[in-house]
């Protein structure tokens, strides 16, 4: 694998030090912020009761909502993975979407779709059934499933993708069907990417905030990150949020590392992967199952983004200066934390590329540890550490796009580094043979291979920072917000008109940052 | 018998025109260079590329809208031929029940199989603990248990050293021969061709695949066309 490293063992200084100091800088906005928060506690802290309860709310939701979204999957990335219908492209860049939507535009239009007075309550009381209330722990897991359901579908389907079409073709030949078939082909293949997908689904939920705050409602659904925030902001109890943050960095470190060891990286193409011919599924029955499991996922995954579509079209006309000026804040905030993200993680995929097997494993996952991190306690951190020299108020939006590049950079690194790898691994030899050295090694063997995972890895780190609704909440004075908080502040003082506007701008922003990048990428 | 009777197949924007036919009991090989259509044919037979126009007849079944389960064929690949978590014996009992609820006649048959082909003792392996021979003669097993009327092999031994190769091709047709079943084989070398009854060319061009009968295989060498000159070379 380290076929340049062999003889040299250890990357050169250009690599070595840009890398070491992306490295150092991750680990102390990470762990440094816990310690700075804990140190600023005036005394120990102390968990209370209800401290207790939202760890275990945490947990319990996170699971739940890992099993719901895999267990969902599995059909219906079964029916992706056999079947060629008009508008399969389509249904492959709607299953990207929910990932780059952001929380708060997609909880309204969960709620547009199954809230007291949405379309679901709307028919059930139409025929006299009592309307849905989702408030609570069922409103969390229909937020979460809508978001993951989606990544677990991709990560199925890349695993059927991974099988070689000789089994199918061998298991037709045999008159192997149905169930035999699922156990014969299918099963083994899922056996290897369902450990991974719950893992990364439960850390992704395990942090939820936007979705708790929105959709919690109530001390008795409450997650750790909602209990951060209230007690550093609220009742600025700085050694709670502290114990706080280290709870859910133990809790997030676990399912975060057994991700890392169990997932495979997503491929970076968000499209569906190679479609390999297939013989089973002619049954009515299979058709049937399979045009089920098809309509009800588009269902599920298209009603909300239609209803915030539907309703938020009106909302657009006429809004307010403010949202725009909300909206080229969050631009800026955007294209700043894209860059940062990048300056976080080339050196980070460089230094884990050029190192040793045993020290690449232990610089990869010092890079993720911003995967556990909360970053509230990053954001709190910032504003003990810079406040006697500044006011943090005033550098809200930089530090926005800091946290947001940091908490962006695990990503970018997963996307970053199986491609440096293979061009390594594949041409690395060539290239030393042929004296290809730091930027003329860059440019000939790095960078056309780059191109189009630096493209994803810059969209996606400019939608989530645009989407973002966080950490900008601790800095942010109501007179100069991002699209996110303005759209939440709407949203909360009952201008749903203009908060449905300006959500469809911010889905515009969110998607069209994303598109241009992404596209710049594929040249 | 395998008959090829102006027989069209299209996999993509590959085009591949096949006339040929192999008397029951004899085994041809099909030579030529990569890309030119000789696994597409295997795959046209076997029902895994659809054939667009002409007829492909085995054992005298006109095979067009057969399923491939359904067909009188086996076809054995270069690579994947068994599935890795289940054992050797279970991969071979799949040739008889695709369920595997075998019965102790059928188990027994099984054995034999694998005592056939050289496995004696080693069902209960996976198939990562075999060599790369034992794995395609463990293949071979099952199709002979499946003992259908014709044997499709997609260079099942390319990547055997020539004295592996040689001994596998001395079992398909030790196997074959009591069955009277007909052997229709891939390969890449001009040495392996050399042994079969008949022998065919796969012509490539302008990303179309051409085969044109099949001549007995000491005539087609003796007196080879053009375009399977070339493919020889000098060491032809």
């Amino acid at each position: 694998m380290n076929g340049a490293t062999a003889l040299s063992r250890w990357p050169r200084a250009g690599v070595a030090v840009p890398g070491a100091a992306a490295l150092l800088l991750v680990a102390a906005l990470t762990l440094g912020a816990v310690a700075v928060v804990a140190l600023r506690a005036e005394g120990p802290g102390a968990l209370s009761a209800a401290d207790w309860r939202a760890g275990w709310f945490t947990v319990r939701q996170a699971a739940l909502s890992a099993l719901i979204s895999v267990a969902l999957a599995i059909p219906l990335a079964r029916a992706l993975s056999r079947r060629r219908f008009a508008g399969r492209d389509a249904l492959a860049r709607l299953m990207g979407a929910p990932f780059l939507l952001p929380s708060i535009v997609a909880i309204l239009g969960v709620s547009a779709v199954w809230g007291r007075s949405g379309w679901v309550s709307d028919a059930l009381a139409s025929v006299g059934l009592p309307r849905l209330d989702i408030y609570g722990m069922p409103g969390v897991l229909l937020a979460h499933v809508f978001f993951n359901l989606p990544l677990a579908a991709r990560l199925l389907l890349q695993a059927y993708a991974a099988i070689p079409p000789e089994r199918w073709r061998l298991a037709a030949q045999l008159g192997v069907q149905g169930w035999a078939l699922f156990r014969l082909v299918e099963g083994p293949a899922l056996r290897g990417a369902i450990p991974g997908a719950l893992a990364v689904i439960f850390a992704v939920c395990a942090t939820s905030f936007a979705v708790a705050l929105a959709l919690g409602g109530g001390p008795r659904a409450t997650t750790l990150e909602l209990a951060i925030f209230e007690a550093a902001v609220h009742e600025f109890d700085l050694a709670r949020a502290a114990l706080l943050a280290l709870l859910q960095f133990a809790l997030c470190a676990v399912a975060a590392l057994a991700a890392l060891a169990l997932a495979a990286p997503l491929a970076t193409a968000p499209g569906l992967a190679r479609l390999t011919e297939r013989w089973d599924g002619a049954s009515p029955a299979a058709r049937i199952g399979d045009a089920l499991a098809i309509a009800l996922g588009c269902l599920f995954l298209g009603l909300p983004l239609l209803a915030v579509l539907l309703k938020g079209a009106p909302g657009v006309i006429g809004l307010p200066d403010a949202v725009w000026a909300a909206a080229g804040r969050s631009l800026a905030v955007a294209l700043v934390s894209a860059a940062l993200t990048l300056a976080l993680a080339l050196p980070l995929a460089a230094l884990a590329a050029a190192l040793p097997r045993r020290a690449a494993l232990w610089a990869e996952a010092a890079g993720l540890l911003p995967i556990a991190a909360s970053p509230f306690v990053l954001g709190i951190a910032l504003f003990i550490a810079l406040r006697p020299w500044a006011d943090p108020a005033a550098l809200a939006l930089p530090l926005t796009a800091l946290v947001n590049a940091v908490m962006a950079a695990p990503f970018a690194l997963r996307i970053l580094l199986p491609p440096l790898r293979q061009a390594q691994a594949e041409h690395g030899r060539l290239a030393d043979s042929l004296g290809l050295r730091g930027l003329a090694r860059a440019r000939i063997l790095y960078l056309p291979r780059l191109r189009a995972p630096l493209g994803f890895a810059l969209g996606l780190a400019a939608a989530l920072s645009a989407g973002d609704l966080g950490v900008i909440a601790l800095f942010s004075r109501p007179e100069a917000p991002t699209l996110p908080l303005l759209m939440h502040l709407l949203a909360t003082s009952r201008q749903l008109d203009a908060a449905l506007g300006a959500a469809l701008m911010l889905i515009g922003l969110s998607f069209g940052l994303f598109w241009l990048f992404d596209r710049w990428g594929r040249g | 018998m395998i008959a090829l009777e102006g027989m069209v197949a299209q996999s993509g924007d590959f085009i591949l025109r096949a006339d040929l036919a192999i008397p029951k009991g004899a085994f041809c090989a099909l030579i030529g260079p990569s890309g030119g259509g000789k696994s597409t044919l295997l795959l046209a037979i076997a029902g895994f590329v659809a054939v667009t126009a002409g007829r492909v007849v085995v054992a005298g079944r006109d095979l067009a809208g057969l399923a491939p389960a359904a067909r009188p064929v086996s076809l054995l690949f270069q690579d994947n031929n068994l599935f890795p978590h289940l054992s050797v014996a279970q991969n071979v009992g799949l040739g008889l029940r695709p369920d595997l609820r075998l019965s102790a006649a059928q188990a027994a048959r099984v054995e034999a199989a694998l005592a056939e082909t050289g496995l004696e003792g080693l069902g209960a392996r996976l198939p990562d603990q075999l060599s790369g021979g034992q794995r395609q003669r463990a293949a071979l097993a099952r199709a002979l248990l499946r003992d259908r009327p014709a044997l499709l092999l997609d260079e099942p031994f390319a990547a055997l050293g020539p004295g592996l190769r040689a001994e596998m091709l001395a079992l398909v047709r030790a196997a074959a021969a009591p069955r009277a079943t007909t052997v229709l084989m891939v390969t890449h070398h001009p040495g392996d061709a050399r042994t079969a009854d008949l022998a065919a060319f796969c012509a490539s061009e302008d990303g179309a695949g051409r085969i044109d009968g099949a001549r007995p295989s000491a005539a087609l060498f003796a007196d080879p066309p053009p375009g399977l000159a070339a493919y020889l070379g000098a060491t032809g």
